[in-house]
């Protein structure tokens, strides 16, 4: 009624899209969003991601019916929903299980923008989000982790605290203000609760949905970096594009599938996955009394603690840190290549980038060790190598060979 | 060519899964001469072996106060009678947790057990998951006396552990000595080999326990099953589950895959 463009549909859906505009809303975003036909098996990454979002609210809603945040009642509370709550021991591994798989697909998702260049113009704003989610995205795990307040929840907690003690003037009363305490303490862990479950999920969901606003304001990008809205059929819709619903709708599904499939393999046969997602330490009960042999982050933090170490400097080595993640902002800025898919950059252009993902997963590696004198040299080395990585793609894509990049998307399977 | 590379990814992927991850317990320089623990927390008279082990010589000390009588019962196929019969030697009710009277605390104002043993002896609820199998199998097997030791026992897993060991009467028992031929060979490595200070050879039994040193082997395979379960009871039913959740998620995946093909036949 009040819009010229409400649809003709009737019943409960005529109801509602003649006072909200449902109908436009499911077209722009699902129905009649186009999306790009070529998509390979890194596509599914962005999908995966929501689902293991999903997942984690989903299960973080139960966890928080009997968790006890305190200094007293957390461990207990944790090992409580192990053993008396009716599956809870499920719950729980999905939500840990969970954390563990949510970087994995981030990672993955991440590495997918980098080869297919999905933060060159028109996308610079849909990478900047995401940036920003996985900022707030490690904050949360951060937190999480401290919850169960085992020995790594309380030693992690005050290695990563005590950084912002590296700040200037400010440093010592800062850390105290975040703990709440002297050291990680009750206090800490009802700050960090009230972060994890509210504060943090509460700025994601915004995110992701202002992520996908801005995707779908400018449209996917595909493996051959082509833009399919150029060339369009005579409705207008591009040659190359097929709706998302219900092409993407049903494969994304048989992806979830597969994906459940690993996700649950872990959950039931190897729920601490060697003691990468649990770690043994952690059942331990924290205790500021006794220090452990090795201190050393969750598996997915570790390539930044790699980093974090390498520099000799307190100072230097947590702005070392925050530089690697920041350094992800100013991405779209410094590639000058003319096309965006890695398919038809140069020979350096794939070294270049091949060579980062394996600094950074051997950053990975080294962060989870003990140092040694030749470790250190090896994690300096990498660090310089994952720093190298973005004026020496400034460079590269200014003047490696590029190949045609064809009119139309290819299909490969 | 592009097909056979996806199925080359997936079969690694799936072969990631399959490999058993080395569970990364190993701190440097523990001494573990008897290998890994042959554990078997899901089978039921293991479990009741075990459980009997435990009350029997483990309780009064090590409290394993996450547990409940109740689930005890229920996973070991045991009746309310049968568990407060034999193992609820304290005032605890069915529902309750499984505690003892152990005085905590000590070496302060209050008495308590670390003033007998210099530290409180531990709870056991999560120390599988925490030690893991292998070092507690090895710890049990590797006691020793010495009488330079306050509690008159050592322990090559557990070095100058304050632990006396409570299963002698079974195991009897037995010397440890370095072999002489590796007093001079340096490097922790060389203690791994066959007859190291480091491996079965290294231990004599100049005492016979009760049980044979076979069945105390066995003992402790079921001692070690108990703890690993008590570390975490859904044990006994993750696994039976998670093989129906696969059959039912392969099913599923399967008619996803064949709905997906459906829609893009028509896509070229």
């Amino acid at each position: 009624m009040a819009r010229a463009t409400a649809s003709q549909a009737t019943g409960v859906v005529g109801w509602l899209d003649q006072r909200m505009p449902v109908v436009d809303f499911w077209n722009k975003h699902i129905g009649q969003y186009y999306a790009p036909k070529n998509f390979n098996l890194w596509y599914y990454f962005g999908s995966l991601a929501m689902l293991v979002l999903a997942n984690q609210i989903i299960t973080g809603i139960f966890l928080t019916m009997h968790y006890v945040p305190s200094e007293e009642g957390a461990f207990a509370s944790v090992e409580y929903i192990m053993r008396d709550v009716p599956f809870g021991w499920l719950i729980r591994y999905m939500h840990s299980t969970g954390a563990s798989f949510f970087f994995i697909v981030i990672y993955l998702h991440m590495f997918r923008g980098l080869m297919y260049g999905s933060y060159k113009k028109p996308r610079e704003l849909l990478w900047l989000l995401g940036v920003v989610i996985f900022l707030l995205l490690m904050a949360e795990a951060f937190l999480g982790y401290v919850l169960p307040w085992g020995q790594m929840s309380f030693w992690g907690a005050k290695v990563i605290v005590s950084l912002f003690g590296a700040v200037p003037y400010i440093g010592g009363d800062l850390v105290q203000w975040i703990q709440g305490d002297y050291l990680p303490s009750g206090a800490t862990i009802n700050r960090f609760f009230a972060l994890h479950v509210i504060a943090m999920p509460l700025a994601i969901l915004g995110l992701v949905v202002l992520h996908l606003g801005a995707l779908h304001e400018v449209g996917s990008n595909n493996p051959d970096g082509v833009e399919i809205k150029k060339l369009k059929n005579e409705a207008g819709k591009p040659l190359d594009g097929i709706p998302f619903h219900p092409y993407y709708t049903v494969k994304d599904m048989f992806g979830a599938g597969f994906f459940l499939i690993i996700f649950a393999s872990v959950i039931f046969f190897n729920p601490t996955f060697g003691g990468l997602f649990l770690e043994h330490d952690n059942f331990i009960q924290a205790n500021a009394l006794v220090t452990p042999a090795h201190i050393k982050p969750v598996w997915y933090f570790t390539p930044f603690y790699a980093i974090l170490r390498s520099v000799p400097d307190k100072l230097f080595g947590v702005v070392a840190m925050g530089a690697a993640t920041l350094i992800l902002f100013i991405l779209p800025w410094i590639d000058r290549s003319p096309v965006k898919s890695i398919r038809y950059r140069g020979i350096w252009s794939k070294v270049l980038l091949f060579t980062f993902a394996f600094v950074f997963i051997l950053l990975g590696w080294l962060g989870s060790q003990p140092p040694t004198d030749t470790l250190t040299i090896v994690a300096r080395i990498c660090s310089m190598i994952y720093f190298l990585f973005f004026p020496l793609l400034y460079f590269v894509s200014g003047f490696d060979k590029v190949k045609p990049v064809p009119e139309r998307v290819t299909m490969h399977d | 060519m592009i097909k056979s590379n996806k199925n080359r990814s997936l079969l690694l992927v799936a072969a990631l899964l399959a490999s058993p991850l080395n569970p990364a317990f190993a701190e440097e320089g523990v001494c573990m001469p008897f290998g890994e623990a042959q554990t078997n927390p899901t089978d039921v008279p293991t479990l009741q072996h075990g459980a009997k082990l435990y009350f029997n010589y483990c309780a009064s000390c090590h409290s394993i106060q996450y547990m409940r009588y109740s689930r005890l019962a229920k996973d070991l196929n045991l009746t309310e009678a049968q568990v407060m019969d034999n193992f609820g030697y304290t005032d605890a009710k069915f529902g309750e947790y499984i505690t003892n009277n152990m005085p905590k605390g000590g070496r302060g104002n209050a008495p308590g057990s670390a003033d007998w043993f210099g530290q409180t002896p531990p709870d056991l609820s999560v120390t599988a998951r925490s030690r893991g199998t292998d070092w507690i199998y090895n710890y049990l097997m590797s006691f020793y006396p010495d009488p330079s030791k306050a509690v008159g026992w050592n322990n090559v897993t557990y070095p100058n552990a304050a632990m006396p060991n409570p299963l002698w009467e079974l195991q009897g028992l037995q010397a440890y000595a370095e072999p002489a031929h590796e007093a001079h060979a340096a490097g922790g490595s060389s203690d791994e080999h066959e007859g190291g200070a480091c491996s079965p050879a290294a231990f004599k039994l100049t005492t016979t326990g009760l049980r044979t040193p076979q069945q105390y082997n066995e003992d402790i395979q079921a001692l070690t099953s108990f703890l690993e379960y008590v570390g975490e009871p859904a044990i006994t039913q993750r696994e039976s589950m998670g093989v129906w959740v696969l059959v039912y998620l392969a099913g599923l995946t399967f008619l996803l895959w064949l709905l997906k093909n459906e829609f893009w036949k028509d896509v070229h």
